[in-house]
């Protein structure tokens, strides 16, 4: 290897590094930003003001969903299996909201526990199976509901 | 130090483009005739998941580009070797051509699926950055008349933006997104089908074989401009 060859490499080396710890750094300090939604037990840990528009996101609680005909508010809960929050929305759901499924709503938050919702995004998780083959693990009871 | 170049290599694969062409062609055929009329639907999703099959190989091939670009431009800096230039400008518009394919079927399948076209998540805006990382990149060699100042420039580019891959890839990890996590990891079972599997690889042997068949193309053309170049000066 020739002097500037090696001289070079060092250079990359160590920009590499410096590259790495400023990028570190930088979201590290930007995660409030970063992230996309509190789960209900971040947003417990974070201030929270009440003129911001905010996102929780996390799992739609078993038999929380309701929708109210006269007011047409939707209400359900959102859970991360530690701490709850509660939603009321009115407006239209998207097709794939389901109980025990991912869920992120945007809104004004009440208290630190509920939150009214300006809009409900369904979170779709990774799993990808035909109609057939749930059916079949639920019939077996291999299929577990999240 | 000596390396040896892989002209010969590609030399005798641009001898084969016509068969590349086919061959695109014939897995496409293939790919696209398993993922929309010969696998099932979503249990959940329903046909709209079919996007995916054209999403996600784009995705991986997005990113991939990238990594050889930017490892082309730190072979550039460290060997000072030209050739290292043209494998980086050659696959730079087909990398940027495929975070397109990746941000616009992502949009289409995000709003029936999330109930949004766009979100301000970690992984779209990494990627949305990735797209900008190609157009300047591409820009550079464009704009600068001096072309020891753009391969400079581009080179710093490139290897500067290399930071923002491992940030694509992990943040579904790292941070709360909407975006969910990978599909399929190295390191467990995919939680995919197997019927579902199949039409997912096909596709992304096809869109490989249009990479692969668009860059020796590139690439012809690139050494092209470099001797007009050369011849110019």
């Amino acid at each position: 290897m020739s002097n500037k060859v090696k001289k070079r490499l060092i250079i990359i080396l160590l920009s590499a590094l410096v590259l790495i710890i400023a990028t570190l750094l930088i979201t590290m300090n930007l995660r409030d930003n970063i992230i996309y939604f509190y789960s209900p037990t971040e947003l417990q840990l974070t201030n929270i003001d009440k003129k911001n528009i905010i996102r929780v996101g996390g799992l739609v609680k078993e038999d929380s969903y309701k929708y109210d005909d006269k007011t047409k508010i939707y209400s359900f809960i959102i859970t991360d299996r530690s701490n709850e929050v509660d939603v009321s929305f009115v407006g239209i759901m998207p097709n794939l909201f389901a109980e025990n499924k991912g869920v992120v709503v945007e809104g004004l938050a009440i208290d630190k526990a509920s939150i009214t919702a300006i809009k409900v995004l369904a979170k779709h998780d990774e799993n990808y199976m035909p109609p057939e083959v749930i059916e079949a693990l639920k019939k077996e009871g291999q299929w577990q509901e999240e | 130090m000596y390396i040896k170049l892989p002209n010969g290599i590609i030399d005798s694969l641009r001898r084969r483009l016509p068969i590349f062409n086919i061959a695109t062609l014939i897995a496409f055929i293939l790919g696209l005739y398993y993922a929309i009329l010969n696998s099932p639907p979503d249990y959940l999703q329903g046909d709209s998941m079919r996007i995916m099959y054209v999403h996600v190989p784009a995705a991986w091939l997005a990113l991939s580009s990238y990594s050889f670009l930017a490892l082309s431009c730190i072979a550039w800096f460290i060997f000072r070797n030209p050739i290292f230039n043209l494998f980086a400008k050659s696959i730079a518009p087909i990398g940027a051509l495929f975070t397109l394919i990746a941000l616009v079927t992502g949009s289409i399948w995000g709003k029936p699926t999330w109930g949004t076209w766009w979100a301000w998540d970690a992984r779209l805006t990494s990627m949305l950055i990735l797209f900008f990382l190609y157009v300047a990149y591409i820009m550079t060699w464009q704009t600068i008349a001096n072309k020891d100042l753009a391969a400079k420039i581009s080179a710093a580019l490139g290897i500067i933006g290399f930071i923002n891959i491992p940030i694509i890839k992990f943040s579904v990890d790292w941070w709360n997104t909407l975006h969910q996590p990978a599909t399929i990891s190295k390191l467990s079972a995919p939680s995919i089908h197997i019927s579902m599997l199949t039409p997912l690889m096909l596709m992304t042997f096809a869109y490989i074989l249009f990479l692969v068949t668009v860059f020796l193309m590139r690439y012809k053309i690139e050494t092209l401009d470099q001797k007009i170049l050369r011849v110019s000066k």
